[in-house]
């Protein structure tokens, strides 16, 4: 799925409406981080997975794991639009009985694993990998965990696992958009210098903007920057990105747009 | 019985497993720094693509043994009860049981047999924690015999366990492995119509102990051993409390959310009777060995004996 760097700007256009769109009518969701991680994801599955959507069990098959759960939209939005589920099915997202919760599970198509709380995806990534390397196959596996989320002592625990087995087919996200629910992320808990920190715990480390779908595509598509060492992206971002008054407002983590509010966002969106 | 030839239940669980795990590559079995404590060091010498230490680290043990377990392997974790089932219980409800990963967690050392070491060492509630979890099947297997033909079930069964055994050697209830054993399904060891008493794990041997010592006395007990808690075997509850004015459980368990009463449960929907719950009060526990302990809050035949005497006297 070669898609050129004009085709994911424009698809993260459309994902960014149907994330808004999805909240707006479910009156629940997480806005502000889903915002921040659409290109990401986009580049990841328009561009970088080895993923086959009539096949989600296929063996061979890279792994996504959303270890940032709550930002779910995008994630939903891109699995109907690649055809793991049905378009129409985005309606029911978060209704009464949906398979599309707040947060996903293994019961939609594509989905690797249950998540929304959070620490615990780096660890399953981590078992995917080791899985791989015994099985001696060449799929790659990614997880996309919050800055928030980077306090958890778990992920700590799955960072040292994965360097001592040499796990060089695994790469972490974190989604840098340095805000939190409660507030920027240096106030509630300093993660800085969270490069050095990946560092010590043995990962290659690199940071790029990750809203530029060229820097992201040129970084995933070369790892792993270390024979035998997981990779570590830091994505800078900002939490809200693309409409202008939820742009880095911590209250916007979770907030739903009023009826007004929905009308200028897709104006802004247009 | 000669203490020499007894072996302890890790020892047996461990070396099964390894025979299996030679034939069938997709077992692997991990362990948080407990390779001696679970007597796993055969796999990490002679089958060390199958085996994993994650060091002291239980939440990742968990969550690695779901991605395994996502990719076709079938993990076996070992780590000490006590941490295994708290330390890492939200990596099981949510990776293992939510997600529908067939891992199986082996909680060595459980209950009091970690003895001297303190209560941070006792696994005394991981029966209530696992069997409050969806998806989770809860096994306390009652010696060797049965752990040899458990193990073979695990490695057939998809989906999750939890199994808990011992740390110590201990006496045998079945003489050999052509023990009837099926998961769900409890097991009638003496069968009498004055009284039921419902063990389960190590505890098992005590209860028919005092079923024979009931015996003696001119009252007979049927007694079971509920090696799987969860799903339990309601229909030999409910024949039971039928059966027999009196139930009493016994089990190396608080009281509060163990066998008794998962029990209870099942007799007061279905049947009830007076129901006699032994095991380990809700307190922090005394230390001293396994057998002290357990000899201090009155789970050894004599005081059981004396216990059922008392209720049926009751009425
Ligand atoms: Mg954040």
């Amino acid at each position: 799925m070669e898609r050129d760097v004009e085709y994911l700007k424009d698809k993260a256009k459309d994902i960014r409406r149907t994330i808004v769109r999805m909240i707006y009518q479910a009156k629940s969701g997480h806005i502000g981080g889903s915002l921040s991680s659409v290109e990401i994801l986009v580049t990841l599955y328009y561009r970088i997975l080895r993923i086959d959507p009539k096949n989600p069990d296929w063996p061979d098959r890279d792994r996504f794991i959303l270890s940032k759960g709550h930002s779910v939209e995008g994630y939903y939005a891109i699995l109907a639009d690649l055809g793991f589920i049905d378009r129409e099915e985005l309606e029911t997202y978060c209704k009464f009985n949906s398979r599309l919760t707040g947060h996903p599970t293994v019961k939609i198509p594509g989905v690797e694993a249950n998540t929304g709380s959070l620490g615990h995806g780096l660890s399953i990534g981590v078992g995917m990998a080791l899985a791989g390397k015994v099985d001696n196959r060449d799929y790659k596996v990614y997880v996309l965990m919050g800055d928030g989320e980077q306090a958890e002592g778990s992920i700590w625990e799955a960072g040292m696992s994965a360097s001592h087995y040499r796990l060089d087919n695994l790469v972490g996200i974190v989604d840098r958009n340095r805000l939190q629910i409660g507030g920027p992320t240096e106030s509630v808990m300093s993660l800085e210098d969270l490069s050095d920190k990946w560092k010590a715990f043995g990962w290659s480390v690199i940071e790029v903007n990750g809203h530029d779908i060229k820097e992201l595509i040129n970084v995933f598509e070369n790892t792993p920057i270390t024979r035998n060492k997981p990779t570590l992206i830091i994505a800078h971002t900002i939490k809200g990105r693309g409409v202008s008054f939820i742009e880095n407002k911590a209250e916007w983590h979770h907030k739903v747009p009023t009826e007004e509010e929905f009308a200028r966002i897709m104006e802004e969106l247009a | 019985m000669d203490q020499k030839i007894l072996l302890p239940s890790r020892k047996v669980f461990s070396d099964t497993l390894f025979e299996l795990a030679k034939e069938d590559r997709d077992i692997i079995v991990l362990t948080s720094d407990s390779r001696g404590s679970a007597s796993v060091e055969n796999f990490a010498k002679y089958l060390p693509e199958q085996f994993i230490d994650v060091g002291i680290a239980e939440q990742n043990l968990v969550s690695i043994a779901s991605g395994l377990a996502s990719c076709g392997k079938k993990p076996f974790i070992f780590s000490p009860a006590c941490f295994l089932t708290t330390r890492s219980i939200e990596q099981i409800k949510i990776d293992i049981a939510y997600t529908g990963r067939n891992v199986k967690l082996i909680g060595v050392s459980g209950g009091v047999s970690y003895g001297p070491l303190g209560s941070t060492h006792h696994a005394l509630e991981d029966i209530a924690f696992m069997r409050a979890i969806p998806n989770m099947t809860v096994i306390l297997p009652s010696d060797v015999n049965q752990i040899r033909i458990l193990v073979k079930k695990l490695v057939s069964y998809i989906g999750p366990v939890y199994v808990r055994i011992g740390r110590n050697p201990i006496e045998n209830v079945y003489s050999n492995e052509d023990v009837p054993f099926e998961i769900g399904k409890g097991n009638i060891l003496l069968d009498g119509e004055d009284v039921t008493i419902i063990a389960t794990g190590e505890v098992v041997k005590t209860a028919y102990n005092t079923g024979v010592l009931l015996g003696y006395k001119g009252i007979y007990a049927r007694v079971i051993d509920m090696h799987t808690i969860k799903p339990i075997d309601e229909e030999i509850i409910f024949e039971s409390a039928k059966k027999t004015k009196l139930i009493v459980t016994v089990e190396e368990h608080n009281i509060r959310g163990g066998l008794g009463s998962a029990v209870a449960e099942v007799i007061t929907r279905r049947f009830p009777v007076k129901v006699v719950m032994l095991g380990i009060p809700d307190e922090f526990s005394i230390t001293g060995s396994q057998k002290e302990i357990l000899r201090y809050y009155g789970i050894v035949p004599e005081n059981i004996c004396d216990i059922i005497l008392e209720g049926l006297r009751r009425g």
